[in-house]
């Protein structure tokens, strides 16, 4: 495939003994949106937290197989600049409560011991809430706490967080399962924005919302990666019966 | 059953009601035309309300459907062929009502070599089988004899491009049936339709069954 940015060649997961990602073949073009969906326990929380070399931080979890930024594994590089390059964004907004809605945008930067000078602060601050569309909304408020904002606002803080490191892939994990709809639809908005200069990945249990968000869909099943193909086709005409069940409910 | 799939079960049952009842006013038109029953003609064009019923009430189901389930992959494919073949089923019943109301209007009775020669007889019982075996096909999900419509549809294309010339010749030879013979050729007009109803309701059975799309290829 064309500008692959993530390609994972049969990669394996593991919780102890439990193998709960099972040879997963997979290849993410640049700059699209993917969704990963499946049931609870099916393994695309543990594929997705594989990818920036998360899973490793539980006790217990292993992992074998390729997982390739650009064509170099990931486990070959340092955990670190794999997260700086591969960015993630959780369930429930956690901005850091103690710091200001600046300070949380250049968390990144002030946790890894980056300094910046004050212009690149204030221009990495206001281009990253601009990109996800926050800045006018605090704007005349940076100084307060990102704790005071929303909760869609907050998640969007959190975006912004991630998207001031200037990342190349974006990881999501059932970003707006905490939000009103009215915070979901910015936030999906805010989706195909971003993919014009990041590659996005989410995990979601909400169907419609990767049908809505995303160019390609991945579905797992029991650990394994059953189905991966362009959205529209998936939602309209699935090849694997068992993303037909899934997808219409028929699921037992 | 839960209440998605309760939903869809009724609007399946409601097409499939609408189905046989325009195959009902297909054949009662056809019994008009060949007794000259006027009483039966004018049965058909009163129960056309009936099919018009339908089409509303399944469009008002499908969207409702739509809005309150938004339906992916297999059943997005059978409501939007729902949808079309509830279409095509009220335009066939418009057919038998057009057809009934020149019965009604007709102050003699149709020449019955008119209509052999003309080969209306064997277009209704063309027709009325093509139109009950798309029903057939989509009650089975019998996708082969949806694809036997196609040159079916085609015997129907034949007798009526044929249909200018033996009326033609009947006109000359029985002036004084002019106005008859006129109305047979609308009402072999309207049959090729009924064919062509057919058809498109033969495609989206396979669209909504196999995923492929037929519309606007040449059926070989």
């Amino acid at each position: 495939m064309e500008n692959t940015v993530i390609k994972s060649k049969n990669f394996n997961a593991y919780f102890g003994d439990n193998h709960v990602v099972k040879n997963v073949n997979i290849e993410i073009p640049k700059n699209h949106v993917i969704a990963v969906m499946g049931p609870s326990g099916c393994g695309k929380t543990t594929y997705l937290r594989c990818i920036n070399r998360m899973h490793e931080l539980i006790p217990g979890a292993t992992s074998n197989g390729e997982m390739d930024l650009n064509g170099e594994n990931v486990y070959d590089m340092h955990p670190i600049f794999v997260r700086l390059k591969i960015g993630m964004v959780f369930q429930r907004p956690n901005p850091f409560p103690n710091l200001s809605i600046h300070d949380n945008v250049i968390a990144g930067y002030k946790l890894n011991g980056i300094k910046l000078h004050k212009d690149d602060r204030e221009r990495i601050v206001e281009h990253s809430l601009k990109r996800v569309a926050l800045w006018n909304e605090v704007k005349d408020s940076l100084t307060k706490k990102g704790s005071f904002l929303s909760g869609g606002q907050q998640q969007r803080l959190c975006i912004a967080r991630a998207v001031a490191m200037e990342p190349e892939v974006l990881l999501f994990d059932e970003p707006t399962s905490a939000l009103d709809p009215i915070s979901t639809s910015t936030v999906e908005e805010l989706f195909h924005e971003l993919k014009t200069n990041y590659t996005l990945i989410i995990v979601t249990h909400n169907m419609q919302q990767a049908a809505r968000v995303s160019d390609r869909t991945a579905f797992f099943y029991m650990g394994e990666l059953v189905e991966y193909d362009d959205t529209k086709q998936m939602f309209t005409n699935p090849k694997d019966s068992r993303t037909q069940n899934y997808i219409t409910g028929r699921f037992s | 059953m839960t209440q998605f799939e309760s939903d869809m079960q009724a609007v399946r049952t409601e097409l499939i009601n609408m189905w046989e009842l325009v195959y009902l006013q297909l054949s009662k038109a056809k019994e008009s035309l060949i007794n000259f029953d006027k009483d039966l003609a004018r049965e058909v064009v009163q129960k056309e309300k009936r099919v018009n019923a339908y089409e509303l009430k399944i469009d008002r189901d499908c969207e409702n459907i739509f809005a309150l389930f938004c339906p992916v992959a297999v059943d997005l494919r059978f409501l939007l062929a729902v949808l079309k073949i509830n279409n095509n089923l009220e335009r066939i019943g418009d057919i038998a009502d057009g057809i009934a109301k020149y019965i009604v209007d007709s102050p003699i009775k149709y020449d019955r070599s008119m209509l052999e020669t003309a080969e209306v007889i064997r277009m209704f019982d063309d027709s009325l089988d093509i139109l009950k075996d798309t029903r057939v096909a989509f009650e089975n999900e019998n996708t082969l004899l949806a694809r036997t419509i196609f040159s079916r549809d085609e015997v129907l294309d034949d007798i009526n491009r044929k249909a200018d010339q033996e009326i033609a010749k009947y006109i000359q030879s029985n002036p004084q049936n002019i106005n008859e013979a006129l109305s047979t050729l609308s009402i072999i007009r309207k049959l090729e339709r009924v064919g062509d109803q057919s058809k498109n309701i033969a495609e989206e059975i396979i669209f909504y069954i196999e995923a492929k799309v037929l519309k606007h290829f040449k059926s070989s």
